[in-house]
């Protein structure tokens, strides 16, 4: 198989994770989105690492 | 060729555009973040698994002394803004344990076998790889079933948290780092063969491009460049929708990942930056006047080797606390002492994996009668 055709299968697999997740889960709320920078936002990162478990 | 690299180019813009619009410019800046990865470490080939092939099966050290590079750069201007900014950003810290040891070995075989680490098995599936399409496929899944194994592995014995910082302060543990770097790219030089000492300009400009997107990464969520959590919340959310309820894993019950399963992927960090990666070798890959010969096609045996590695790929990602770019890269970057363990355990997991990859990569029977 040729390379587009493998690359067009992973971009249509995330791409239809990420529609069926935003049916299942919603999308963020606009209101809550957080500063574009966390450094300088005042707020401490809430985002997971793979270095925690 | 020229309106088809615009073409790309806009479709790269789209992409990061329509992110900010569905989860905000910080999510939109993350994506754009992981397409710059992308388009560093597949257009200017700057790979993990490949380099230290090359340097133990060929002592050719300049792919790893590049890494090493990476790194101190990112660590010169990481280590500073941790210390001053300590509410706002977080290192990628680990403590060093058994069956972090244990998991980065096996990670290191597992990464020669299928070809590519956490960075590059997300690259190669973006950049039309087969065998890493398969082994991403694998590695979701691993990742997955790793978070449910976590609290075994992470029990097993261990030492303390420790840190570059905790041993010399701030300023102390970047001349730490930087000094064993340095001792490290020195001992490799001095192996190596040669004319292969000295990385070529491509990889030291990938070196300079890959420390500021890393230090954009940390400037933008808060938080070291990572792969391998992304990758396993996609997996959960996957055995969600299939009927698992993993409300009763110790993982998967703890708060901030209760709050990850249950939001949007597009507030997850990782999964931004993992997204833009595969988008941003895709857009090298069709950039390119050819894309490239396909990998060779494997016997149906090699194929489901390869998921398996993929498999072992992720789950040993967790039980090491991260891959070569989240307990690595961040790890050593941002001070943690397990980023120097993880380094030589799965160094020395890569020469074994070397020795598997031709029982894995089986190639497909040859028709009859087709040239050799």
């Amino acid at each position: 198989m040729s390379r587009p055709k493998v690359a067009l299968i992973a971009l249509a697999a995330l791409a239809a994770l990420l529609v069926w997740d935003a049916a299942a889960s919603g999308l963020p709320q606009p209101f809550a989105f957080p500063a574009a920078l966390a450094l300088g936002s005042g707020a401490a990162p809430t985002g997971a690492h793979c270095t925690r478990n | 060729m020229r309106a088809r690299r615009l073409g790309l180019v806009l479709l790269g813009l789209a992409s990061v555009g329509a992110v900010a619009l569905a989860a905000g410019p910080r999510a939109g800046l993350l994506v754009a973040i992981g397409i710059g990865f992308g388009l560093v470490l597949e257009g200017l080939r700057f790979g993990f698994a490949g380099p230290w092939r090359l340097m133990i099966a060929e002592r050719d050290a300049r792919g790893l002394i590049a890494q090493f590079l990476a790194i101190g750069l990112t660590a010169a201007v990481a280590f500073p803004l941790l210390a001053a900014n300590p509410v706002e950003l977080s290192p990628a810290h680990a403590p060093i344990g058994l069956g972090m040891l244990i998991g980065a070995f096996i990670f290191g075989a597992a990464m020669q076998v299928v070809m590519g680490c956490g960075s590059g098995t997300l690259v190669n599936a973006g950049s039309g790889n087969l065998v890493g399409l398969v082994a991403l496929a694998g590695f979701v899944t691993g990742a997955f079933l790793g978070t449910l194994n976590a609290g075994f592995w992470g029990a097993l014995p261990g030492l303390p948290m420790a840190s570059a910082q905790s041993l010399a302060g701030s300023t102390g543990g970047l001349l730490l780092t930087l000094a064993g770097l340095g001792v490290l790219a020195g001992g490799f030089a001095l192996r190596a063969a040669p004319g292969k000492r000295l990385p070529p300009a491509r990889l030291i400009w990938a070196a300079v491009l890959l420390a500021a997107l890393a230090v954009g990464n940390l400037v933008v969520s808060g938080q070291a460049w990572g792969i391998v959590y992304g990758l396993g919340l996609w997996g959960a959310k996957i055995a969600t929708a299939l009927g698992a309820d993993l409300s009763a894993t110790a993982y998967w019950a703890e708060p901030s990942n209760v709050t990850r399963l249950s939001q949007s992927i597009l507030t997850d960090v990782t999964s931004l930056t993992d997204i833009g990666l595969i988008l941003g070798a895709f857009l090298v890959m069709r950039g390119r006047k050819a894309p490239g010969a396909p990998v060779a096609p494997l016997a149906a045996r090699g194929w489901l080797l390869v998921l398996i590695a993929g498999v072992v790929l992720g789950y040993s990602s967790r039980m090491a606390l991260g891959c070569n770019v989240g307990a690595f890269f961040s790890g050593i970057s941002t001070g943690s002492l397990h980023g120097w363990a993880w380094f030589v355990a799965a160094f020395a997991g890569s020469a074994l994996g070397l020795k598997l990859r031709p029982f894995v990569l089986i190639p497909a029977a040859r028709p009859q009668g087709a040239p050799a």
